[in-house]
């Protein structure tokens, strides 16, 4: 098996380290070896390409051309934010000769562009998807909703990942590891993102409206692969029950930690114990 | 010793406001081997054109460059006077004075230059012009009809009612086409079926028309008035000289889930079935893929009831020959399904329709007799959402064009529902209404004032399923984007109009252009809207574009009229500006080397190969030879012969450099 880059970004290393924590115990798990790219910075998130597109794209190119110093051929980004702003900015540079060499000559550093950027269900079924259903040893029995966000499947034509509206990814491997995903509507809505600090009742709104709908189909979990999405839906939870007007204790758990449990790992090595909404799932 | 005549036209003053016309006749009547030179207001005008006859006769002229507009406009105006005054009308030539000078440059010195310029070059290949005679070519007088929709019938019923021959092929066991599908038609809610199927059968019964249905065109050579069709007719597995359409076999076919085409998927058929009761022809064939005896060898059931024993299982496809005059291309559009629309669940939910499922469902033929009812649970539904525009209008989805069709069958789907539910509601989401046509607009105004349809100008993002009903979440415009969310039993997309799976490879059979959205390509888009870029190959129908019925027809019967002036003539006259590849006396024969580069660069199929033989018959050399009748004078082969054995008539390469050295030998 070969090394894998690991890029854990700002929130892995902050307030989702349990996501973090979580995606190393899987890859473990099922013999992934992922090292951490050295002396990473942050991927410029929104703020940086809403500010200046030269400074978003040496952020990114710069983690890149680490990754590729480092000898990585793929690199794992968990975060949706993280590894939509790698794909990207890679797509950009890819797509105009002038402008890789410029960037290049930004960060003082080479870059080829052509790692291969994976998310975790990219990961999961790359590496993993034939010997998922054997290790499954406490199947995940419950009815669950994925909710993949905004960032993980747009820009369609540049991440070539999943489907457009509905995607299917996240359910076929919870399917997997033994849980019912349901059908709803609300797989790829806007949880209210960064609005979180600024306008909260914005969120609340947002993210009530994802809550839900996955809470009136009957799903005991909503499944989340990016940090933003999860901290939207879990910490302002008393917001969104405000908004609601009612109270929902649904969890919010990365699909890191569904698959965990899922092949035996304790909640505690899973970090289940680090949400504001207490998990009563595992 | 060459006496050319140089006539410079005014052109009123889209010519003479620019460039000084008697300086320009002045300076051409100084031009070598110039025997008469003049300039008149308007050149093409009566009294213009007797002016260059008189030159031809009292001059002798041998030759005639008239500079004035494009030749488009009228090169054959001037050529049509010469040879009324005795003169081969190939040995006139014009000398585009107004588009390539005047009117692309300020009133100068240097326009006039420019304008003696463009005269000189003329005169130095009007010198080296030869006589040539219009080619003429039989015509075979039978028609091609490819398409049994409502465009083939009405152009092959046009066509056999003026007394000519139509072959008529349709890819499906039945013609009608996509109208045959429809329940009532806009703008005067008459039953489609009803104005249709007359015509149908008219079709069926009609002397002069062969109908071959189940059967494509497998090939088509030859060239206008003389081509050769290769018709495949699919194996129906009937014998339809002994079948009597009785229909038994189609009630005792075990196999009856099979998802009906003409239902649109909403009623299910047999695999031995007729598409629809009102079939022409109305007799069965075996759909091999979904037949159990094809699949598994076993079954037979339709072989032991059919009394008059017309089921033959090992019927192969057969394959026709037919010698054509000329061909219409009728073979109609298809509509996006559902599963194209991501924003709108990729097809998965069962009441999200389609336009053309909607029909189905609102027709008296069709699964719920003509009861609107939810495909899902056969319940009606209290509100429904239109959605105009899905999939059209959007570059982002590849369809930057509008359909055309779909405000208006909108408005009558919106229409039809009100019509049948009285306590229904029905909302219309679009982006503008298009409603040009003759009663079409009052069409629209009264669906929304007499029926109370709910008009909302806007898109809708999404549609997701919650507890049975369908969550509608769009904007309305109108009312500064606020954000609607409706709560529908039902949602019709009035999906785009596309071309139909195929178009391209058919095109490709008979060397017809098509556009990027694979819709046949016609030869000008206003000036000759029914006819291809092959001589002979005629369009009609939405294989060009989304049309509807009215437009459909008419552009039918303008192919038919096309076909049927064709046919009038016994034989065709052609320009003879073609390619010819010389041919010299022996041992050499011709310059031709016989590469056939010519062969694979010509767009139109046009070159041949001829062998020379010896007098013991023995062959000496195989040459390249030009089809007259196919040859359309591109000159494509002539850049390709590395052995310059190909010229182009009245383009000659000595014409050419004649031209290019008048103006480098100032």
């Amino acid at each position: 098996m070969k090394k894998l880059g690991f890029y854990p970004g700002c929130s892995l290393k902050g307030s989702s380290s349990e996501y973090a924590q979580s995606v190393l115990a899987v890859a473990k798990a099922f013999d992934i070896e992922l090292e951490e790219i050295n002396d990473w910075n942050c991927c410029g998130a929104t703020a940086a390409h809403n500010m200046n597109k030269e400074l978003a794209l040496s952020l990114s190119t710069r983690i890149l051309a680490l990754a590729e110093k480092q000898g990585f051929e793929e690199v794992v980004v968990p975060c949706a934010a993280c590894y939509n702003r790698l794909t990207v900015t890679q797509h950009e540079l890819n797509k105009d000769e002038a402008l890789k060499q410029r960037v290049s000559d930004i960060i003082e550093m080479p870059i080829s562009g052509n790692l291969q950027i994976l998310n975790v269900m990219q990961l999961i079924d790359k590496y993993v998807a034939d010997r998922l259903e054997q290790k499954v040893t406490t199947p995940f029995g419950h009815k669950v909703a994925c909710y993949y966000g905004c960032l993980l499947v747009r820009p369609h034509n540049i991440l070539k990942f999943d489907r457009l509206e509905d995607p299917q990814s996240m359910d076929i491997l919870m399917k997997r590891s033994g849980a019912e995903p349901i059908e709803w509507g609300f797989k790829t809505e806007c949880c209210g993102a960064g609005f979180s600090v600024s306008r909260t009742d914005v969120v609340a709104k947002l993210s009530g409206n994802i809550v839900k709908d996955a809470a009136d189909r009957g799903a005991e979990a909503i499944i989340v692969a990016c940090p933003m999405c999860q901290s939207n839906l879990d910490m302002r939870r008393p917001q969104i029950n405000e908004y609601l007007k009612q109270k929902i204790n649904i969890s919010v758990i990365y699909i890191t930690q569904a698959i965990g449990l899922a092949v035996g790992l304790s909640p505690k090595e899973v970090g289940l114990q680090k949400h504001f909404v207490p998990v009563k799932i595992g | 010793m060459s006496k050319i005549g140089v006539f410079i036209c005014h052109c009123g003053e889209n010519i003479s406001a620019t460039v000084d016309c008697e300086k320009v006749a002045a300076e051409a009547g100084k031009m070598d081997g110039v025997e008469f030179a003049t300039d008149y207001k308007y050149m093409c005008s009566d009294p213009g054109q007797t002016l260059i006859k008189n030159a031809i006769k009292e001059k002798g002229l041998t030759g005639v460059v008239v500079g004035a507009c494009s030749p488009r406009m009228h090169e054959p105006t001037f050529r049509k006077a010469c040879a009324e005054a005795g003169l081969n009308p190939y040995l006139c030539e014009m000398s585009n004075l107004r588009e390539h000078c005047s009117w692309v440059h300020e009133k100068n010195e240097q326009t006039t230059e420019k304008a003696i310029d463009l005269v000189k070059m003329l005169v130095e290949k009007v010198k080296k012009n030869k006589p040539l005679n219009a080619i003429k070519v039989p015509i075979t007088k039978k028609a091609l009809v490819i398409g049994g929709g409502i465009a083939g019938i009405q152009a092959a019923l046009d066509i056999a009612n003026a007394g000519q021959q139509v072959i008529m092929v349709e890819k499906e066991p039945s013609i009608g086409g996509h109208m045959s599908q429809l329940s009532e038609t806009f703008p005067t809610l008459d039953c489609s079926q009803c104005i249709l199927t007359p015509r149908m059968v008219e079709v069926a019964q009609h002397p002069n028309i062969t109908l071959y249905t189940y059967a494509e065109l497998e090939h088509l050579d030859g060239f206008i008035g003389n081509f050769k069709a290769t018709i495949r007719l699919k194996a129906k597995s009937v014998d339809y000289k002994l079948c009597t359409g009785c229909g038994l076999c189609t009630t005792k076919c075990p196999s009856k889930k099979i998802p009906s085409e003409f239902n649109e998927g909403l009623g299910m058929r047999t695999a031995i079935y007729t598409p629809f009761p009102q079939a022409v022809p109305n007799k069965p064939v075996i759909d091999r893929a979904n037949c159990t005896y094809y699949q598994k060898g076993k079954c037979k059931v339709c072989e032991k009831v059919c009394p008059t024993g017309a089921i033959q299982y090992d019927l192969p496809d057969q394959f026709i020959t037919e010698d054509i005059g000329a061909v219409v291309i009728a073979t109609g559009f298809n509509v996006l399904k559902t599963d194209f629309f991501p924003e709108y669940g990729y097809g998965k939910y069962a009441d999200v329709l389609t336009g053309l499922q909607f029909e189905r469902l609102a027709s008296a033929s069709g699964p719920t007799l003509g009861e609107i009812r939810r495909p899902s649970d056969g319940k009606v539904p209290k509100k429904i959402v239109f959605i105009a525009c899905s999939g059209s209008r959007d570059p982002a989805k590849g369809i930057p064009y509008c359909s055309k069709i779909c405000c208006m069958y909108t408005a009558k789907h919106a229409m039809l529902y009100q019509h049948k539910v009285h306590d229904g509601e029905s909302y219309v989401f679009y982006m503008d209404i298009r409603a040009g046509g003759k009663n079409y607009e009052e069409f629209v105004r009264r669906a929304i004032e007499d029926d109370g349809v709910n008009y909302i100008r806007g898109r809708v993002a999404r549609i997701y399923e919650k507890d049975g009903k369908y969550i509608v979440k769009g904007a309305d415009t109108l009312l500064g984007s606020k954000p609607v969310e409706i709560e529908a039993d039902m949602v019709v997309l009035a999906t785009a109009g596309v071309s139909n799976p195929g178009a391209e490879e058919l095109a490709q059979k008979m060397h017809v252009s098509y556009d990027a959205y694979k819709f046949f390509a016609e030869a000008h888009p206003k000036l000759k809207p029914v006819e291809t870029n092959t001589a002979g190959i005629f369009l009609c129908g939405a294989c060009q574009a989304p049309k509807d019925i009215p437009e459909t027809v008419g552009m039918a019967s303008g192919a038919a009229a096309k076909v049927i002036g064709l046919f009038s003539n016994n034989e065709l006259t052609r320009e003879p500006l073609i390619a010819v590849v010389n041919r010299s006396a022996p041992p050499v024969f011709s310059t031709c080397v016989g590469c056939f580069m010519c062969q694979t660069a010509c767009p139109y199929n046009a070159i041949e190969r001829e062998e020379i033989k010896g007098r013991d018959g023995s062959v000496i050399k195989t040459v390249a030879k030009v089809n007259p009748g196919l040859c359309q004078g591109c000159g494509t082969c002539v850049a390709f012969c590395r052995s310059k054995a190909i010229d182009m008539q009245g383009f000659s390469n000595e014409q050419m450099f004649a031209e290019v050295m008048a103006l480098l030998n100032e």
